[in-house]
């Protein structure tokens, strides 16, 4: 059975998840590297039309030893140098990491990328796409040889709640033993939703707006039985607002 | 419990970005050695964020902070808790005169075992052309079925102009890349517990088995002696070492006699192959220049005793560098 993320325990007895990639994410990532490489190929063959008019031979060799190390090297290279990506990773928010969380080191990655030539069969890496669908932690036959998975790199930003918290009346706060029930009933997942709702509201149409928070507001609402004055005169924006500021700012 | 976000973000961040930016320094500068007091430094950062990383996980958080720390405290893990080498400077004569032949030594048992199959190969090739004749048209490659030795070798004596003539550079470099292709193939192999590996290891020396009965049976020895060994004799071996890290790959796979996870194994073998890897596409690029620029000539051009010669001291060369160099450091 295939896990969506590598838990990995530290001797401190911490525990932190590594987001794994799905095979077709993985296929998508190296469609582009697939571009990437034809585009370098024809590249190469312009350069060697000039070197022609020099010397054949010459550019013959450059040639067969220049397509060869482009399909070969290009991804060895890439993911030594920018630490487990190549362009089609980057472009996906792929990384290549070790199975255990360690360093990812040089051998590791010559090894995976040797191996690409069994997971490419017979055509279009089924062998390592059904590799990846089988193994636990998706990893084609070239990433059990090396101990490594692809993991998910989300784009880390520090959430600035500042600019949906501050400065704003809360009705809520009035009633202490409620903000607690809230801060009590309501879920990590269901309170990220309505922060993240919060920090992109500019972002979405106006009637896509009201009635996203629409939704958000009954759904608060249905935790907690808020008394009319809390409610009323409030629209659904700010009613979530203020749950948000109870949940995620405890001020003294 | 719950935690007031905003306070903990604004008093944790600076420790967040200390942390990072040592990390920063640490990935991308490979020879970075620090003192005493920044690795406490940075290990304390650690222990600080793996601290953080627990508080919030504990508490009703939002999910991109977990995800940012995580990523923090998986980086410094991995960078703390490492035991292999770290990257270090790349010295080529040393790699080529130490790691690499130690590396053949420490696995000469799967060297054998391929040599092994090889000769296997080699003499049910040569069985099959000495009792079945027709068989050459499956077990010779390149075409060297539809010719007989004589001819060929009538053919290439007689020769007036240098056939290879403005093509040696790109014949050589497809020698070079269809070799090393086809030894990756043997090595890749070996993620199959093996098995692809034992098959191509067998099918070359069918191919070899097959020519050189042909070639001896015909009355032609010397002329394959001349044709093959100026190249054959480093070719070959190299080939044989590409079985020997796919085996040596298999074994990681299979782990017999081993008590150690798989991951564990394949963590033990991969460097090893690495440089098998290395070694025989080395071996690979100089059999290609000697195939290109030499093998392909024959009388009155160069004598063939020259050429076995050649052969003869470059096999004791090898011989010698992969037994005996860098022995004494291994000591």
């Amino acid at each position: 059975m295939r896990a969506n993320a590598l838990l990995i325990r530290t001797p401190e007895g911490i525990v932190f998840a590594q987001s794994l990639a799905g095979p077709m994410t993985r296929f998508l990532a190296w469609l582009i590297d697939l571009l990437i490489i034809v585009g370098l190929t024809f590249g190469l063959e312009r350069i060697l039309n000039w070197i022609r008019l020099i010397s054949p031979d010459f550019a013959g060799s450059v040639g067969t030893v220049g397509f060869f190390v482009i399909s070969f090297g290009y991804a060895m290279f890439l993911e030594w140098a920018w630490r487990g990506q190549t362009v089609g990773k980057r472009a996906l928010h792929l990384r290549v990491v070790d199975a255990e969380g360690m360093r990812l080191q040089f051998n590791q990655i010559v090894t995976r990328n040797l191996l690409r030539l069994v997971d490419f069969l017979p055509l279009a890496y089924l062998v390592g796409g059904v590799s990846c669908w089988m193994s636990r932690n998706c990893q084609r036959l070239g990433d059990i040889a090396a101990n490594t998975i692809v993991v998910r790199i989300p784009e880390i930003a520090e959430p600035d709640i500042a600019q949906v918290l501050e400065g704003k009346f809360n009705s809520l706060r009035k009633y202490p033993h409620l903000a607690a029930r809230l801060r009590q009933r309501v879920t990590p997942v269901e309170a990220a939703t309505a922060l993240e709702a919060l920090m992109r509201r500019d972002r979405f149409e106006p009637a896509a707006r009201v009635e996203l928070f629409e939704l958000l507001a009954a759904h608060f609402r249905e935790k907690v039985d808020f008394p009319p004055d809390v409610t009323d005169g409030v629209t659904d924006e700010q009613c979530v607002r203020n749950v948000i500021d109870v949940i995620y700012s405890v001020r003294a | 419990m719950i935690i007031d976000l905003q306070r903990f973000i604004e008093s944790a961040r600076p420790g967040w970005n200390e942390l990072e930016s040592i990390l920063a320094r640490l990935e991308d500068q490979s020879n970075v050695r620090m003192s005493i007091r920044d690795t406490q430094r940075f290990h304390e950062l650690y222990e600080l964020v793996a601290a953080d990383l627990a508080k919030l996980t504990t508490f009703s958080s939002e999910p991109e902070t977990r995800r940012y720390l995580e990523s923090l405290v998986s980086r410094a893990y991995g960078e703390i808790y490492e035991t292999r080498d770290k990257r270090r400077r790349f010295f080529p004569i040393q790699w080529l005169f130490k790691t690499f032949p130690q590396t053949f030594r420490r696995h000469i048992r799967a060297f054998y075992l391929s040599l092994a199959i090889t000769l296997a190969g080699t003499a049910f090739g040569g069985l099959a052309t000495a009792f079945d004749p027709e068989s050459r048209h499956v077990t010779m490659p390149f075409g060297l079925d539809n010719l007989r030795p004589r001819d060929r070798v009538k053919q290439e004596e007689s020769g007036t102009t240098d056939r290879l003539a403005g093509s040696k550079g790109t014949f050589s470099a497809s020698l070079m890349t269809h070799n090393i292709q086809v030894s990756i193939t043997t090595l890749a192999f070996g993620a199959t517990w093996g098995v692809g590996t034992i098959l191509l290891l067998f099918y070359n020396g069918v191919s070899l088995g097959a020519i050189a009965v042909d070639y001896i049976g015909d009355g032609q020895t010397k002329f394959l002696l001349g044709w093959l060994m100026p190249h054959g004799v480093i070719e070959i071996p190299a080939i044989i070492i590409a079985g020997q890290a796919g085996l040596a790959l298999a074994s990681g796979f299979i782990g017999w006699g081993k008590r150690t996870v798989l991951g564990s194994r394949l963590r033990e073998v991969s460097r090893d192959v690495t440089t098998l890897s290395f070694g025989f596409a080395l071996l690979l690029v100089w059999a290609g220049f000697v195939e290109s620029f030499l093998s392909q000539y024959h009388e009155p051009i160069i004598p063939y005793n020259a050429k076995i010669a050649l052969g003869t001291v470059e096999f004791l060369l090898l011989v010698l560098f992969l037994t005996r160099s860098g022995s004494a450091s291994e000591k």
